[in-house]
């Protein structure tokens, strides 16, 4: 297709690392001046500072259609934000280019130039113009850009005064009404209360429905699964995979090998009483291989590792998971629906969950254990593993859920009657 | 919709254009700055008027008054005190601000595109503005002392000039260089303190034994404080000439090296800021 708005063209990006600086942020005057003289004094080669190329970024080649909205995911130092700087032209590639067809705004970091002496008028115009808008457009959209930002009492006080939830809110707003043919994201939604996250990630839609293109860089997996239909995986500086936003997680979590285990001692964000945790969970596949990645229809075992503070048994015990998407549970495995009996358990060890068809279609997944004793809660956390699942023909017919159908969902097997041509299912 | 293409060495090539294009950030920078300069201070104005006017008490008493150095004409020592006060403090200000400029603002440099020459420049214009009100002390003064200058003042916007491009060279210069180097800032108020000294302000550079009177005026606040004491103050000393190319070229020269050297080293601003 020719109608790309972005296009990268074997960009590389390098810096050069001078290894006898590591540690060390910045250079300073007195440094340079003592190096100088100290290789003034040598004689051998060796003398000259240990530099060499590192590549962030590598012959990145993609493209962007107008009206996309496209998540890059990836480690801390993948290049993600190498990328987006050179977006920007905060910095200069190396080899490569990119071509542009239209104005890129950044939200690199909302609220950049805000200045806390300033009344919150004053930095809507500052902003606005730093964020790239001219003074009238500023003019114009004032009223509307207060209104979004929720702070019209205090728009006279200077920012200082303002709470930082508040702060943000002023920086977004300004931010949200840019308008630039493609827009780029970092992070910003790790910021705010709820509400606002979703007022933000409202807007974020708006902006692509008016046929806008987005660049949307985030750890939050799942923020990208909701709003990006395709993503760019980047590993190492180059583009690892590229393709639909499903497929670039699941090759995301091949990669990040230790979401197979998670170990919970460091957590901190759990509920309960405490005197028995979980410590570390597993996901085995049937030959009890630990796996990021299964297959719907296929066996999956969750491995539950507790320990007690008291070595006495737990006696009259329930233990349950659950399997959580974005911001809802898909389904619940409880020890009590299993078998009415009660429930002993030594004061260490482990349980499996055994699921033998794995009943949920492509995407990531949070597995959310509980465990409680004798009435009283002990450990509950709500997403302690991520679980990637890939297409595994539940019903095989060779698909898992219907064409042009893109979400997470629960598969249970079923059949359709009193059809002219009956379906038959698998049972 | 016009193509635009980021690749190797293309800022360096739409540089002064892309410096017009953004003349609203430019002038919305320095807005900033005056208005958080005056906001800040909780004497606000005054504060430009009462530094200025302290020194000039300062060095009227040391030099003229204690160390009895001879005026130029018939101008009282105080104003000519001031007539150089005014332009030192102008160029002293813009120095320390605009080294500090892009370390204060490391946002800006590494979240945003922009000609980063910019942000020292908008430091010099908040010094101009300061400037600009000491301007009325000068007026009270000259009225006090009954002494008017005569129509020489009008060549005192060139000498302004002169001052604006004494203030941008070696501010590009410290301001680049305290990027490249953490510890340079220090250096810098050294360097302040350093040339109130060895330029002309508490006296008049006719002092200058005339065999030196060349290689000094080589110091590029010699000329602008020479120019603006033959501007502002009447009289029959005329204008040393050879002292006045000589600092002009140097000034010049500083100018362009300052505006060569910030320019090749802020491609790597925003990757070690």
């Amino acid at each position: 297709m020719s109608d790309w708005i972005i296009k990268f063209e074997n960009l590389g990006k390098s810096y050069r690392v001078q290894h006898n600086l590591e540690g060390q942020r910045y250079v300073t005057l007195r440094d340079a001046i003592a190096n100088r003289f100290k290789r003034l004094f040598r004689t051998t080669d060796t003398a000259s500072p240990r530099s060499e190329n590192f590549w962030a970024l590598r012959d990145v080649s993609f493209e962007i259609q107008q009206g996309e909205v496209v998540g890059i995911i990836g480690r801390n130092g993948a290049g993600k934000s190498t990328l987006l700087k050179v977006l920007s032209r905060i910095t200069e590639p190396t080899t490569g280019r990119i071509r542009l067809k239209g104005r890129v705004a950044s939200l690199l970091e909302v609220g950049t130039g805000f200045h806390q002496e300033l009344t919150g008028r004053e930095n809507i115009y500052l902003n606005g113009i730093i964020l790239g808008m001219k003074k009238k457009e500023i003019d114009r959209k004032f009223d509307a850009i207060v209104d979004f930002s929720g702070v019209e009492k205090f728009v006279d006080t200077p920012v200082k005064r303002f709470s930082s939830g508040m702060q943000v809110r002023l920086a977004f707003a300004v931010a949200a009404h840019l308008e630039p043919e493609i827009l780029v994201i970092d992070e910003v939604l790790a910021v705010g209360d709820a509400a606002f996250q979703k007022k933000c990630l409202g807007k974020m839609q708006e902006v692509a429905a008016e046929g806008r293109t987005v660049l949307f860089v985030s750890h939050d997996l799942s923020a990208v699964e909701k709003l990006c239909p395709r993503s760019i995986l980047m590993e190492a500086g180059h583009c690892e995979q590229d393709g639909p936003t499903s497929k670039t997680i699941a090759r995301y979590q091949e990669t990040v090998v230790q979401t197979a285990v998670a170990d919970l001692s460091s957590r901190t964000d759990r509920k309960g009483a405490g005197f028995v945790r979980f410590t570390r969970i597993q996901t085995l596949d049937q030959h009890g291989n630990e796996r990021a990645v299964f297959f719907s229809g296929k066996p999956l075992r969750v491995r539950l590792h507790y320990r007690a503070s008291a070595a006495d048994a737990l006696v009259n015990s329930r233990i349950s998971l659950t399997f959580n998407g974005w911001g809802k549970t898909y389904f619940l495995a409880s020890t009590e629906l299993h078998s009415d009996q009660p429930l002993t358990l030594a004061p260490e060890g482990f349980v499996d969950c055994v699921v033998e068809e794995l009943p949920l279609s492509l995407g990531t997944y949070y597995l959310g254990p509980f465990i409680e004793v004798n009435g009283i809660v002990q450990d509950w956390l709500d997403a302690a593993v991520t679980l990637q699942v890939e297409d595994g023909n539940f019903y095989g017919t060779g698909k898992d859920y219907p064409l042009g159908w893109d979400g997470k969902t629960v598969l249970v097997k079923h059949r359709w009657e009193a059809l002219n041509e009956v379906l038959s299912s698998r049972r | 919709m016009e193509e635009l293409i980021i690749e190797h060495g293309r800022i360096e090539k739409q540089y002064w254009g892309d410096l017009w294009n953004y003349r609203e950030l430019f002038y919305f920078l320095s807005w900033r700055d005056i208005l958080v300069r005056y906001k800040q201070t909780v004497i606000g104005v005054a504060w430009a008027l009462i530094r200025p006017v302290l020194s000039m008490l300062v060095f009227t008493v040391v030099f003229g008054k204690i160390a009895k150095l001879p005026t130029e004409g018939s101008a009282p020592y105080a104003i000519l005190v001031f007539a150089a006060m005014l332009p030192w403090q102008f160029i002293s200000s813009s120095l320390s601000e605009a080294s500090n400029s892009l370390i204060l603002n490391p946002g800006l440099i590494s979240k945003i595109y922009f000609p980063r020459l910019i942000v020292p420049a908008g430091s010099v214009i908040t010094s101009f503005i300061d400037f600009l009100i000491s301007f009325a002390i000068l007026g009270a003064m000259m009225s006090w002392y009954r002494f008017w200058p005569d129509w020489r003042v009008l060549t005192l916007p060139l000498f302004m000039v002169l001052a604006f491009a004494a203030a941008m060279g070696p501010g590009l210069w410290l301001c680049a260089l305290s990027v490249e180097y953490r510890d340079f800032r220090y250096i810098v108020p050294f360097i302040v303190q350093f040339g109130i000294y060895v330029s002309p302000v508490g006296f008049s550079s006719t002092v200058v034994p005339a065999k030196w009177r060349l290689l000094y005026s080589l110091n590029p606040a010699v000329g602008v404080i020479d120019g603006f004491r033959w501007a502002l103050l009447r009289g029959p000393i005329p204008l040393y000439w050879p002292g006045m190319l000589a600092s002009i070229a140097s000034t010049c020269a500083l100018c362009l090296t300052g505006i060569w050297y910030f320019r090749r080293m802020e491609r790597t601003f925003a990757d070690v800021i």
